[in-house]
């Protein structure tokens, strides 16, 4: 099996207010077309992790690889492609662009990658909102659509780029239980049809039960 | 296409709130449009008062002065070195008027790359008659062609032209003083004696009316050639050279060497119009430092606008970081907008400017100093649009400058964790 993402002792201490290990020596790895569930009590330092291996937190100790790169050290602008190229974000809040077209929140990250040209990008937007239902809603803008719509729009969002890989940060948290299961739905099949990569952090046991994989913390560390 | 992609998301944010953005844009715009009117103004009025003095009044004056001699006889007896001395009463030497070889000295600074223009003159004092009234008087002898192209001559005069002088036998541009105390009007005849008694007739062709009525009230134009004719004077009766220079800058240097080298009294401009400079230079300054404070201020608003629109869109900032946008794209969407406030308002400031430049400029402005000046005088000089648009992208520039580089440094982890 081909790794996609390694973590090798990655560890974070919190400054401020005062001197926190949140993360110890924390060290797993991911293989392709692996649906990953990070689960944890509030506080266990799950969060923080995912957002150490998001690339956006570059503050802690430990080698990070992505698609067996190392990408610790690497500079801001070199992140920020990774992000944009690799990683497909689908967060709890849904966070859109509020003043944009659902149609145009989808496009804008492989607009910023620029490999195609913005007729293709569209279209690939449209094929990806069918897929996900919602493409009657392309032309709302954003902040008028109900928020399991938005949740979809995000992850459609999070696949325009055909990243590497895909995380989610309670991604049915905010979602009652019909429309989490909707949104599951959508994982467990691009992981089957399409070898997509997802790991999510939950706190929902019935959600992350039904992934390949969990990975349980506490007090900073992977327990099991 | 990486540009294309920011302007298209700041354009989204600047019509998405399009109130804040034509507040932001008319604090530049009025700033602006300030400056322009402002400046416009201020220049017109500038040149107008310059005009006043400065185009009338000829870079250098060369005439003959009466004063005493410098080296009086006891001076040259080395006896009394030590002593003290007293002299009582001295008493100017007496000279004549005329300039001395004064055809050879004008054919001489005809001949020089710095002088504009020169213009000779008779001045003689007479008195105007009106009935057993006499009135003092200055007529001055010119070659009124010249004085009306190298000094506005016919802005001065009323009711009449510049050409009818030189048509008319024995004409005079009557000071207008002179013909509201004699009761006068264009075609009378006013009589004048001269100094030795002489009494002429000289037939009024129009009125010279200077707005100092302590020239209007005495000064008189007729023909240089006609003076010389009337008061019995040859040709080379001259008692006043004027010059005009290319640069007045020069005019104190080239007054001192003339005046060591023909021997004559020769007066500079600058001078004899110290005071004048000082008015421009402090009247400019006031109108910068005005305009200057209004576009500091429609920076401020644009700053705060910017600052609060970033605090608003904190959500927007991370969501854009997260999905690969680097921190100088960021930046770089919030800069675009300033830059494009600052155009917009810049421009709309131009045009404000210049409007209102116009409707000043077609105001009515009736002033017996410039008889010719009918309404307000504006300076429409580009330099001033120049300078206001430069000013408005720098101002907008560095208001948005300070608020991007703080949407730059946003941290997103910060945002989506504090949700």
């Amino acid at each position: 099996m081909e790794t996609i993402l390694e973590a090798k002792g990655i560890s974070k201490f919190f400054h401020i207010p005062d001197e926190v290990q949140v993360l110890d020596n924390v060290s797993f790895s991911m293989n392709k077309g692996e649906f990953v569930s990070i689960m944890g009590k509030s506080g266990c330092g799950k969060s923080t992790l995912l957002y150490i291996l998001s690339t956006m937190d570059t503050d802690y100790s430990g080698e990070l690889f992505i698609d067996q790169k190392l990408i610790t050290g690497q500079s801001p602008n070199a992140l920020a492609h990774i992000r944009n190229a690799n990683i497909g974000f689908v967060f709890q809040f849904h966070y859109l662009l509020a003043e944009f077209t659902v149609l145009e929140n989808v496009m804008l990250p492989a607009k910023k990658l620029g490999l195609k040209s913005f007729k293709e990008i569209e279209h690939d937007a449209m094929e990806k909102l069918r897929i996900l239902g919602i493409e009657d809603q392309a032309l709302k803008l954003s902040s008028r659509i109900s928020g399991g719509q938005k949740q979809r729009v995000a992850i459609a969002r999070a696949l325009i780029n055909h990243p590497t890989i895909i995380m989610g940060d309670e991604p049915t948290g905010n979602l009652d239980s019909k429309n989490a299961n909707v949104v599951f739905d959508i994982f467990k099949q691009l992981t089957a049809e399409n070898n997509l990569s997802l790991l999510v952090v939950t706190h929902d046991e019935d959600f992350a039960k039904r992934t390949d994989r969990i990975i349980q913390m506490g007090d900073g560390r992977i327990l099991r | 296409m990486k540009l294309r992609l920011l302007l298209s998301i700041s354009k989204t944010h600047l019509l998405s709130r399009k109130k804040q953005s034509i507040t932001a844009a008319m604090g530049v715009m009025f700033g602006i449009g300030t400056y322009v009117i402002m400046m416009g103004f201020m220049e017109g009025l500038n040149g107008l008062l310059d005009g006043l003095i400065l185009n009338r009044t000829p870079h250098i004056h060369l005439y003959n002065e009466v004063s005493p001699t410098a080296i009086q006889p006891i001076d040259r007896v080395s006896d009394y070195d030590q002593k003290i001395r007293f002299v009582n009463s001295i008493k100017p030497k007496k000279a004549q008027s005329k300039i001395h070889n004064a055809l050879p000295i004008i054919d001489y600074l005809n001949r020089q790359s710095y002088v504009l223009g020169i213009t000779p003159q008779v001045k003689v004092q007479s008195f105007y008659l009106g009935g057993s009234t006499q009135l003092n008087g200055v007529l001055i002898g010119a070659d009124v062609e010249k004085e009306k192209s190298l000094y506005h001559l016919s802005d001065y005069i009323l009711n009449g032209t510049v050409e009818d002088l030189t048509r008319t036998e024995k004409g005079v541009l009557l000071g207008a003083g002179v013909a509201k105390k004699l009761a006068l009007k264009v075609g009378d005849y006013v009589q004048v004696t001269s100094k030795t008694g002489e009494i002429i007739a000289l037939k009024i062709v129009g009125f010279f009316q200077s707005g100092m009525s302590d020239i209007d009230d005495v000064q008189s134009y007729v023909n240089l050639k006609m003076a010389q004719r009337i008061f019995g004077e040859s040709k080379d009766y001259i008692t006043d050279i004027n010059i005009k220079l290319q640069d007045i800058e020069h005019a104190p240097e080239i007054a001192k060497s003339l005046s060591k080298k023909f021997a004559v009294t020769a007066t500079d401009i600058q001078t004899a119009n110290a005071q004048f400079e000082t008015g421009s230079t402090v009247r400019t300054l006031i109108s910068y430092a005005v305009s200057i404070t209004l576009l500091i201020v429609a920076g401020f608003g644009i700053y705060n606008i910017l600052n609060m629109l970033i605090f608003e869109k904190m959500n927007d900032i991370a969501i854009l970081k997260a999905t690969g946008f680097s921190g100088e794209d960021v930046q770089w969407i919030f800069m675009s907008q300033a830059i494009i406030i600052g155009l917009v308002g810049g421009f709309a400031g131009l045009c404000l400017g210049y409007g209102v430049s116009v409707i000043i400029d077609n105001t009515s402005f009736e002033t017996p100093a410039l008889p010719t000046i009918k309404t307000y005088p504006i300076d429409y000089s580009i330099k001033f649009y120049l300078i206001g648009v430069t000013f408005a992208l720098i101002s907008t520039f560095f208001a948005g400058w300070f608020p991007s580089r703080k949407a730059l440094k946003i941290d997103p982890v910060d945002i989506i964790r504090g949700q």
